[in-house]
């Protein structure tokens, strides 16, 4: 099939950026997004154009490199797909389609479709850990975890990172992403004790990073690859509010 | 299968090395007490020093994460280096099926001495007993040590740790997180190394690509960076680096390894001394989603995990056309039942894609160009119900149906092997260092634990092993018996290594030619797979010794590389890492040329028994090779470690 692509450009994070309009030929329905754009870098350099640049690594939806907005839906709106994940048997013949790269204002552009997500890393810094020091781990199974929270935690856990639910929201607020490592580690006995120092830092760092604030809008977690639930902002909140009661210290 | 209780000396001639750079340093005294001693006469730097150390540490996969977290909370000055924009996305995130630990929680005769057992005779007797036999004692530990961090294992309904089993082992000894172990325990060391950044110990530097090694005074000293988004050129020095940067299956184009992942540094401080081992040891993995078009980038694969409960088979009929459903059962071959009985459908990982090669050459394979072979789960759905089966590989099923379009619960999955792993890697000594003095291996980079072919569910336990365990105390060693002087930055070696580097950009940027970088890896990839892929014949390696050094020449006069290097350029990234696999490929094949036995997963066709199984010579090949650099891949200079089987008996693998 052919397709069309109006793709975001922008030289670099100081440059202003247009839409682009391509045409892709010979595409074919067993093709990723990704691989789609491939065949339209590998059509710009035999014209001498500049590839268009794109984050993406495992292509299989794990690493969270990849995320671009796809006809302004952030991974291109299909249920639990990252962009790597996306095929082009989604779309049809002579499609038009808008590529552009996460808008957020804590996740400025460093060129094309590629952004800095940063802010990301720095709000686990600031708390997503257990302070677990090498070698001195007891017995694995001296704690027995039950089924239903080691689950849970696992969910949270799934979280890849990519940054969908920040561009997907109005808000451009990270409170998914940062109340899924908050439950990860707090539903389990050995995050307790440091469970509240975590929420209070890492919201700490999220709103200096310039993200929004959350108004319970719900599409992060409708945009989100790895379906994390809208309920553990709730369970972010409720540590919240216990932090916050008790200065933010861990002494409960 | 029996387990060798007496240890049997081998009476071959005794050891000659050839070079002396390929002393193992192995520590004396019997196999359990080998790490233990050794642990307690290293020495140790006083703390208060550890400070004033700086420790290089390129990666931040399993191995290069935990290495650094570790060394940073003893107090070392850790700089970290990955090429992704954060160290969370290392390939080790993509790792599915789980890690080998011989906890014996299941009471089934599992024990640190089988697991050793186990992954010796997994690497069809190639690898190092010493190594071995530490990597299995410290599996225990690093379940612990997980566990604190806060990774989500598995459960039983009790509350306790879950296992399943995986090829190559009649116990059940794998720890797993749903279908994504590798993302669990990776984030679990992302965190810990997170918690260092907070600490001021460790420096992070995402999007920074190592693009060579420094040596002052035969000492691995420093790398030489680019800024993958300013592209400024730069130097960072230290008193040890440490490569954590993976493996390099990329070599064949389509893998199932990200798509940045590379030998660049490993190359890189290859061509500076450090000698490269086994390189022709590369795993073919038995269950990946098979080839859909000229379009494909790369392959997915599909947990191991799947063969507890999967069969494969084929039609008995060629061509044959009917739906599988529709194939009665006596009309089916269950190829690895039948020609395995005692491990059936949980053969190793060689052996299962060699059969599934053999039954698709005989034309009995199925879907697009014969090239697949069924994974049924019908079996497992009659008799466990179809949830058990979603609970167990529900979003192996949805990333099946995601990228075929077809649904497993209804219609058999297609697999077909592809490359997945590669043993080979820098030589390290027991204490990981390689011969460069200063620069350690560790992970899927070092050449270490594997032999000629890795058990499922085993690298995870290495990378976390050398990264928590053995490098922060080998390390440590080394630091405490050096007294390493203060490197000017100004010092010639630096102004060297940085120049080079930025020579190299610049050549890359004025060829100007017509091809994209692109189609010079797909070329190599085609290359390598037919020649240096799953099986191996003395003629057709031959043939590639002949297309390697033309393909070779022609990336370096006709190669297009866009833009400059002054700036974000992925083209320019991507052609540094293609120049160095199509030198790495020579090196290959030359090594499978050599090596004219079967071992793991390298299959010479001239050496197999009547079965068409791999036939070892250990009269001739029971050593490691090591290559030494010396201006082209075939100028390399081979070096041999022999291989001493002290405890385990040398044995014919058998699987039947
Ligand atoms: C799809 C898949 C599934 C797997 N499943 C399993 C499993 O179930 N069980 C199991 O035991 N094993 C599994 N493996 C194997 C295992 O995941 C890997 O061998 C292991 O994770 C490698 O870890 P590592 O730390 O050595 O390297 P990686 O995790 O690959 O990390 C490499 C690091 O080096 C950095 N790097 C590389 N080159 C450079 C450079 N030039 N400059 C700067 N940084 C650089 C990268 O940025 C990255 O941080 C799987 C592998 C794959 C591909
Ligand atoms: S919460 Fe979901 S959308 Fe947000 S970063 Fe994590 S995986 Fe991506
Ligand atoms: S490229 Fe890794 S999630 Fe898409």
């Amino acid at each position: 099939m052919k397709i069309t692509v109006n793709v975001w450009r922008q030289k670099g994070a100081q440059a202003s950026g247009r839409l682009v309009k391509y045409q892709v030929d010979h595409v074919s329905p067993d093709m990723s997004f990704l691989e789609m754009l491939d065949i339209l870098n590998q059509q710009l350099i035999a014209k001498n154009e500049e590839p268009v640049a794109f984050d993406h690594d495992c292509r299989e939806g794990i690493c969270g490199s990849c995320g671009v907005m796809i006809n302004g839906l952030a991974h291109g709106g299909r249920l639990a797909t990252t962009t790597c994940q996306l095929h082009m048997r989604s779309f049809k013949d002579g499609d038009v389609i808008t590529v552009e790269p996460w808008r957020a204002k804590a996740f400025p552009v460093l060129k094309d479709l590629i952004v800095d997500r940063g802010a990301f890393d720095r709000i686990i810094q600031s708390g997503g850990y257990i302070s677990a020091a090498t070698g001195s781990a007891p017995e694995a199974n001296s704690t027995p975890i039950p089924k239903e929270n080691a689950d849970l935690a696992f969910d949270a856990a799934q979280c890849i990172g990519c940054g969908a639910c920040v561009a997907a929201c109005p808000n451009a607020s990270a409170m998914l992403f940062t109340a899924a490592k908050v439950s990860h580690l707090g539903l389990l006995p050995q995050g307790q004790p440091e469970r509240k120092s975590r929420v209070f830092n890492m919201v700490a760092t999220m709103d200096a990073a310039g993200f929004g604030g959350c108004t319970n809008i719900g599409e992060c977690s409708a945009a989100c690859p790895k379906e994390i639930g809208l309920h553990f902002i709730g369970r972010l909140n409720r540590d919240l509010l216990s932090a916050t009661l008790s200065g933010g210290t861990t002494a409960d | 299968m029996t387990i060798e209780t007496k240890p049997q000396v081998d009476t071959r001639k005794p050891v000659e090395y050839t070079d002396a750079r390929l002393n193992a340093n192995v520590p004396a005294g019997p196999i359990e007490q080998k790490w233990s001693k050794h642990k307690f006469e290293m020495k140790l730097v006083n703390p208060a020093n550890r400070r004033k150390h700086t420790i290089i540490v390129v990666g931040t996969g399993l191995a290069g994460g935990a290495a650094a977290a570790t060394l940073g909370e003893q107090g070392y000055n850790v700089k970290a280096f990955c090429y992704q924009d954060s160290a969370r996305r290392a390939h080790s995130i993509a790792a599915q099926g789980g890690i080998n630990a011989a906890k014996n929680y299941r009471n089934d005769g599992d024990s640190v001495q089988r697991l050793f057992y186990d992954t010796i005779k997994g690497g069809d007797f190639r690898a190092r007993e010493a190594n071995v036999h530490r990597l299995a004692e410290l599996s225990v530990n690093i379940i612990d040590q997980c566990v604190s961090q806060g990774v989500p294992f598995a459960r039983e309904y009790a509350g306790y740790l879950d296992n399943r089993s995986f090829g190559g082992a009649q116990v059940s000894r794998t720890f797993y997180a749903r279908g994504q172990t590798g993302q669990q325990l990776l984030l679990g060391a992302y965190s810990a190394l997170s918690r260092q950044v907070a600490a001021g110990t460790v420096e992070l530097n995402e999007r920074t690509e190592m693009l060579d090694i420094i040596i002052i005074d035969g000492r691995a000293r420093g790398i030489v960076t680019r800024d993958m988004v300013t592209g400024e050129i730069e130097s960072h020095l230290g008193d040890a680096v440490i490569l954590a940067t993976g493996g390099y299956s990329n070599v064949y184009y389509l893998s199932t390894n990200a798509m940045g992942c590379n030998i660049t540094a490993a190359w890189r401080a290859h061509k500076r001394g450090a000698f490269f081992a086994n390189p022709c040891y590369t795993q073919i993995h038995p269950t990946c989603i098979p080839v859909s078009g000229d379009h494909q980038s790369k392959l997915t694969l599909m947990s191991e995990s799947l063969r507890n409960d999967g069969r494969v088979w084929v039609p008995k009929k060629a061509a044959d056309t009917r739906t599988p459903d529709t194939i009665p059962e006596d009309e089916r071959d269950y190829f690895l039942e039948r020609r395995y009985p005692s491990y059936g459908n949980l053969a190793p990982r060689d052996i299962a894609s060699r059969a599934a090669k053999i039954v698709c050459d005989e034309g009995l394979g199925v879907g697009p160009g014969g090239l697949g072979v069924y994974l049924d789960f019908s079996a497992a759905m009659k008799r466990l119900g179809e949830n058990t089966v979603r609970a167990r590989y529900g979003n192996l099923f949805d990333m099946y149906e995601r990228i075929t379009g077809e649904n497993p619960y209804k219609i058999p999955m297609r697999i077909y092997p592809a490359v997945h792993y590669t043993m080979g890697g820098l030589w390290v000594d027991y204490n990981l260092m390689s011969t460069i003095p200063g620069m350690f291996v560790g992970g899927e980079a070092n050449f270490s634990d594997h032999g000629a072919n890795r058990l499922g569910a085993s690298a995870l336990m290495q990378g976390l092993a050398d990264g928590y365990f053995v490098l922060p105390s080998t390390i440590g060693n080394y630091i405490a018996t050096g007294g390493y002087s203060t490197i000017d930055p100004s010092h010639p070696a630096v102004t060297e290594a940085v120049g080079a580097v930025k020579e190299r950009i610049q050549q890359f940027l004025s060829i100007n030619g017509t091809r994209s970088v692109d189609s010079f890896h797909r070329e190599l990839g085609n290359i390598m797979w037919e020649y240096c892929g799953m099986s191996r014949t003395e003629e057709g390696l031959k043939k590639a010794l002949t297309l390697l050094p033309a393909l070779r020449e022609q990336f370096w006069s006709d190669v297009r590389v866009l833009g400059s290097g002054t700036e974000l350029n992925q083209e320019l990234e991507k052609a540094g890492r293609v120049a160095d696999f199509i030198e790495l490929g020579e090196l290959m094949v030359r090594d499978a040329l050599e090596r004219a036995e079967s071992c793991g997963g390298h299959f010479r066709e001239e050496s197999q028994t009547e079965e068409g199984e791999a036939l070892r010579n250990d009269d001739e090949y029971c050593y490691v090779a090591a290559w030494e650099h010396f201006g082209t891949p075939s100028q390399a200079v081979l070096h041999r470690e022999q291989l001493q089987f002290e405890s385990i008996k040398l044995a014919t693998r058998s699987y039947k």
